[in-house]
């Protein structure tokens, strides 16, 4: 069997910020109710987080839980183990009405690192991206340009982002074309 | 003649000569210069022509307002029209063009409509060139618009980049002058987050120039120290270049930043615009200086007072040698005692006042200038340059009582709060009859989601014109605005600054009071678009009351400067000639931008490749390496035939299509909509939302289903796989994708709330390969690890498994009438899939084909297509899809709607297929005649085509069309009208031209 491919092979580039597509991700949608103890104990059990907070994730290495609406969450592990995150939250969660299913593929996700990384987001994104209304840990579904996307800060100057796998050179398209030299506006305190 | 003082210009560096062109000719100036400043240290006073009558026009004003001094700027992929030469800063290179003349500016032949004014007055246009009609088209259109018009636009591709940057402030402040400056110091202190933008490059407005101290030393100083402190702010952004557009509903603002206007050569983004949420705006923009209407105060020469002061002041920069100041009001002595402290003359101060002794017009007599009081100017003498002015009195009819020569005029009738950015999210102004001019009205200001003011003006754009009101009320709106955020406002009093007192002005909207039609007619109002006080007065008399309609008619206001110096001399004439107060006439509207910007920056990004998202599927990248046109499907591409050699795309659909009908064809279905609908109230749900029973589906089996909107109208179609008890996967057509997902979710989530089903959209998880054909079985029993066999996975049914190690959910589902199987992998999989499928495939006679060959066989099999049988107003009855729309079921979406009376009309248009007689392929959406004409004289019709192919199967074309009373009339004869007028003749027969019963599929 050939191993799966990622939309743009682990590109990058660098300009007033590093760009690079994270090659094969783990994800996974979970809907269901927040509040049930079982929807919680499964997303935590596969992910090895707590469970995040509204607008909110929490993430360590390749694993993390990411808050999306009321009612759904993202479950990230490594690529490999998705399948069989999906069946153990399944099967956790067999009596409780939900949903659980592998969007590993339908995604590629981006590092965007840098000090001005956060400037260069806020070309794209209408989000507030000032040090003290988003920082690690926050999470956001917003759009860049013209397409949704979603992203968070793994630690200083380092931003996580995923868009739907068909975009995704447009958006490594509109992320170098943010992190061109020259463009850079100095906007938001430097290391914050 | 203007020319460049020996000392001075705050702004200048003399240490940086800047060379530059205008129409060709080499010029220098400074560094620090705007290239009005230079122009004027040439000797440039003439700088264009205006919109109607071509009359030479000067610079007016120093700033945004300016009119007349609208240039051509750069070349080839850096031109850009109507750049005002104010606001241009200077740099070595700068290439400017004047514009709306020919062939000269000195020497311009449409000058002469200036000659026939008397019969182009307002409405001209209106009257004169309605009758005959075919006239305007054809001579009087192309005649005037060759002889109006200003800049040229540019012909090349735009050179430069631009962006978007999105910002959150606590505290928006639009103006770095000194109330804005203070309104920051306020807001900064008690800790809000504050931008400042100021759309100069130098902070603290024109304070320095009118010799204001704050704090016992010269404004420049405090500027610098607030500049600094605020820099020092960790919580305060300072941003020059950047204009305060415009202000919309909820905090949100344009800020429109001029990054490389002043050096071009630089690697950075041209323009940029800011979007700006701010949860408090203040509009700290400061006043603009209205002209007087005079005879003559269009003459080159002839400026704004406080323009010439800055020209002096700031850019070292005489307008003229001998300047004659006009004025109704104090503040334009600054003028004066400016021109005659920097050794220039001023031959007399003309006031329209009977008296002027406050401590401005003192000064100015103790510096010995003549001030004459109760005058006006009469006339201003000179043709591309003043020469000298006729005095007389201003209660009078214009009698000359004195002539002088001068080469300047400095004109002064008061200030006008510039209200726009308060104005554009409904912020209502009142009169202010002291100071005759509109001020904004903070009883009614615009208001926020919560009913809450959300901006504030303060400074001059407030009215609050003197130094210390102004400083005062900055410092007033940066505590207000903190305490509506909840802070705390800062302890400690501002600075106080100190300018001298100044008596009132008085209104003076014509100079002088009883100028006769002769004078009326030389009285300019809007330089840019050629309006006179003569006109303003003719469509008051005419009847235009109303002053949006006054505007339009006259075209007052309606040029680039949208009538910054116009609107309220405008306003000030028609209230006089209707004999109504100017505040019971109104404003026209304010509405952003304040002054243009430009399109790049609109567009940011979005240009080029980025123009918009083209989606890739995951075997995008084969299809483009191996030679396949493209169509666009929503964002994506998909291959439409792959022409092999020199094939025609035609040839290529041919063969794909036998192909595909002989051997075995592959398709990339990727961009097909899957939607997994899962819970216990799954089954319920799709039955509401499709027209057929879905929740009779066993779990394994696929069925067809229907998607009507509210209305009854087919929106959607596609085939549901049936996954567990609780989980179905719906498939959508490409374009229905997110539509339909969204459409399930509104439902869900608006209506019946109370379901328990959730929805997840997988469209892009997988790749969706169709393999199709006699040997389609074959292939896939090569690549191995499943049973496709009849037995194992038989017609509209699906399996999971492994296909040549490759995770695979396969369907048994055709859409071409063959045997067909669609194949779902993960995407990361899709090329390494197709790839084995066209490798092992060649044993068999694989092909791939593209979407036209699809439709070809879709039609062939009578299967109706989204968007082509469909058009938003046919309903499943229509297309023969009745049998998929349920009968027993209670109710879905749609039901109602298809039991009204014009849906069940037997009359409605109805499915059938078309074969011509002559073998050839109808035009697509031809119609069908009937007999009679209409109402309007045109054909009666009896339906239309709504696909039309070649079909290679048959070997003639055939099409599927809606006839009325189709069905019922297989085996006539009807007519198709084609565009060139013919008629094409085609027999109806059954819409399924092959296989009628489905034998090929099922095997």
């Amino acid at each position: 069997m050939s191993d799966p491919v990622s939309a743009l092979n682990g590109a990058a580039y660098d300009g007033v910020v590093r760009v690079e597509e994270l090659g094969l991700r783990g994800m996974i949608t979970l809907r269901g109710d927040h509040a049930s103890v079982a929807v919680k104990n499964a997303a935590t059990g596969v992910a090895g987080v707590d469970f995040p907070d509204a607008l909110a994730c929490d993430t360590v290495g390749e694993r993390g839980l990411a808050w999306m609406s009321p009612d759904e969450l993202l479950v990230l592990v490594p690529y490999a183990e998705a399948d069989r995150a999906v069946a153990a939250m399944q099967a956790e969660l067999a009596g409780t009405h939900s949903l659980v299913v592998n969007v590993s593929d339908a995604r590629a996700m981006f590092r965007i690192s840098g000090p001005a990384a956060r400037e260069v987001l806020a070309k794209l994104c209408p989000v507030d991206l000032s040090p003290g209304a988003f920082g690690p840990g926050d999470f956001r579904r917003t759009r860049a340009a013209q397409v949704p996307v979603a992203f968070w800060m793994q630690a200083d100057d380092a931003f996580a982002l995923i868009c739907f796998r068909s975009v995704a050179g447009y958006v490594f398209d509109l992320l170098k074309t943010a992190a061109r030299p020259g463009g850079e506006i100095g906007y938001f305190p430097a290391g914050a | 003649m203007s020319t460049r003082l020996q000392t001075g210009g705050r702004l200048l560096d003399r240490g940086r000569r800047e060379s530059f062109t205008f129409n060709g000719r080499r010029l220098t100036g400074y560094a620090g210069d705007t290239l009005a400043s230079a122009l004027l240290a040439n000797d440039r006073m003439l700088v264009g022509r205006s919109f109607k009558y071509h009359r030479p026009r000067g610079l007016v004003a120093s700033g945004a307002e300016e009119p007349n001094a609208l240039v051509g700027l750069g070349r080839g992929g850096r031109f850009e029209p109507n750049q005002r030469a104010t606001t241009t800063e200077l740099f070595g290179g700068l290439q400017a063009e004047s514009q709306n003349h020919w062939p000269s500016l000195e020497f311009d032949i449409g000058a002469v409509n200036g000659r026939l004014a008397r019969v182009l007055p307002a409405g001209f246009y209106y009257k004169t060139f309605i009758h005959p009609r075919p006239l305007w088209k054809h001579v009087y259109e192309p005649f005037i618009r060759k002889s109006a018009g200003l800049g040229k636009p540019p012909q090349d591709r735009d050179a430069d980049r631009y962006e978007h940057f999105h910002v959150f402030a606590d505290v928006l402040i639009i103006g770095g002058g000194i109330a804005g400056l203070q309104a920051a110091l306020a807001a900064g202190r008690a800790g809000a987050r504050v931008l400042v933008i100021e759309q100069t490059a130098h902070w603290g407005g024109r304070a320095p120039v009118d010799g204001v101290r704050i704090g016992g030393a010269p404004a420049e100083e405090w500027i610098a120290r607030a500049v600094a402190r605020l820099e020092a702010m960790e919580n305060v952004t300072l941003h020059r270049r950047t204009m305060g557009a415009g202000v919309y509903d909820h905090g949100y603002a344009l800020g429109y930043e001029r990054v490389t206007d002043h050096a071009p050569e630089t690697d950075a983004p041209r323009h940029r615009l800011w979007k700006i949420r701010a949860r408090q705006i203040i509009s700290a923009t400061g006043a603009i200086e209205r002209p007087l209407s005079f005879a003559g105060n269009d003459v080159p020469g002839v400026m704004l007072a406080s323009a010439i002061r800055d020209y002096v002041v700031n850019w070292a920069v005489s307008p003229g040698d001998r300047t004659v100041v006009v004025t109704n009001n104090d503040d334009a002595y600054r003028t004066a005692i400016c021109l005659k402290q920097a050794g220039l003359e001023v031959p007399v101060i003309v006031d329209a006042r009977p008296r002027a002794e406050g401590a401005l017009p003192e000064a100015a007599r103790a510096l010995g200038i003549r001030v004459e009081t109760g005058r006006g100017i009469a006339m201003v003498m000179g043709g591309k340059r003043v020469t000298g002015v006729a005095l007389c009195a201003q209660a009078g009819e214009g009698a000359v009582l004195e002539q002088l020569p001068c080469d300047a005029v400095a004109m002064s009738g008061g200030w006008s709060p510039v209200v726009h950015l308060w104005s554009h999210c409904g912020g209502k102004l009142l009169w202010d009859d002291a100071q005759a001019m509109f001020r904004p009205d903070v009883a009614r200001a615009p208001t926020s989601h919560d009913g809450a003011p959300f901006v504030s003006a303060a400074g001059a754009a407030n009215g609050a014109l003197r130094a210390a009101e102004t400083l005062a009320d900055g410092d007033a709106a940066g505590r207000a605005a903190v305490r509506a955020l909840g802070l705390r406002a800062p302890g400690g009093a501002a600075d106080r600054a100190e300018a001298p007192d100044e008596a009132p002005l008085l209104p003076v909207w014509m100079m002088p009071q009883g100028a006769g039609e002769a004078l009326r007619m030389k009285m300019w109002l809007d330089y840019q678009n050629d309006v006179k006080v003569s006109d303003l007065q003719l469509a008051a008399r005419e009847g235009y009351e109303s002053v949006e309609h006054a505007k339009r008619y006259t075209t007052l206001g309606m040029a680039t400067d949208q009538g910054k110096l116009s609107n309220i001399n405008g306003l000030g004439v028609l209230s006089d000639a209707m004999g109504e107060d100017v505040p019971r006439l109104g404003t026209t509207t304010f509405r952003p931008p304040y002054t243009p910007i430009s399109m790049g920056a609109i567009a940011g990004e979005a240009r080029g490749g980025l123009f918009q998202p083209l989606r890739r599927g995951p075997i995008q990248r084969w299809h483009e390496d191996n030679g396949a046109t493209f169509e666009p499907v929503g964002q994506w591409r998909r291959p439409y035939c792959y022409p092999r050699g020199d094939e025609t795309r035609a040839e290529a659909v041919t063969r794909e299509v036998r192909n595909t009908r002989q051997a075995i064809g592959l398709l990339d279905a990727s961009t097909l909509g899957k939607i997994l609908v899962k819970g216990p109230d799954a089954g319920r749900f799709l039955d509401l939302l499709y027209t057929n029973m879905m929740s009779s589906l066993t779990p394994g089996r696929c069925r067809y289903g229907l998607m009507c909107s509210e209305n009854g109208f087919l929106m959607d179609d596609g085939v549901v796989a049936r996954i567990d008890d609780q989980t179905f996967l719906c498939h959508t057509t490409t374009g229905g994708a997110d539509r339909i997902h969204a459409h399930m979710e509104e439902w869900l989530q608006t209506e019946w709330w109370d379901m328990q089903v959730h929805t997840a959209n997988l469209t892009e998880q997988f790749a969706q390969i169709a393999v199709v054909g006699p040997n389609a079985r074959a292939l896939l029993e090569t690549l191995g690890g499943m049973d496709v066999s009849r037995e194992a996975l038989p017609f509209m049914g699906w399996a999971d498994g492994r296909i040549g190690g490759i995770p695979a959910r396969v369907f048994r589902i055709s859409f071409s009438g063959e045997l067909s199987y669609e194949v779902a992998v993960p995407a990361g999989h899709g090329l390494a899939f197709w790839e084995a499928c066209v490798a092992a495939g060649q044993a068999f006679g694989l092909m791939p084909y593209g979407t036209e060959a699809l439709h070809v066989m879709r039609a062939e099999k009578g299967f109706i297509m989204i968007g082509d049988e469909t058009d938003g107003t046919v309903i499943p009855q229509d297309l023969g899809l009745g049998w998929a729309v349920s009968k027993k079921k209670a109710d879905f979406i749609g039901k109602r709607a298809q039991e009204r009376a014009h849906m069940t009309d037997p009359e409605r248009w109805k499915l059938v297929g078309l074969e011509t007689i002559d073998g050839s392929v109808l035009p697509d959406g031809a119609y069908a005649v009937a007999e009679g004409r209409n109402a309007n004289g045109q054909r009666n019709v009896q339906g239309h085509v709504t696909s039309a192919y070649f079909s290679p199967t048959l070997g003639r074309g055939i099409a599927l069309g809606l006839v009325r009373n189709g069905p019922d009339r297989m085996g006539e004869v009807i007519s198709f009208a084609t565009i060139d007028g013919g008629l094409i003749g085609a027999r109806i027969v059954d819409p399924v031209f092959y296989d009628k019963d489905g034998e090929k599929q099922d095997v």
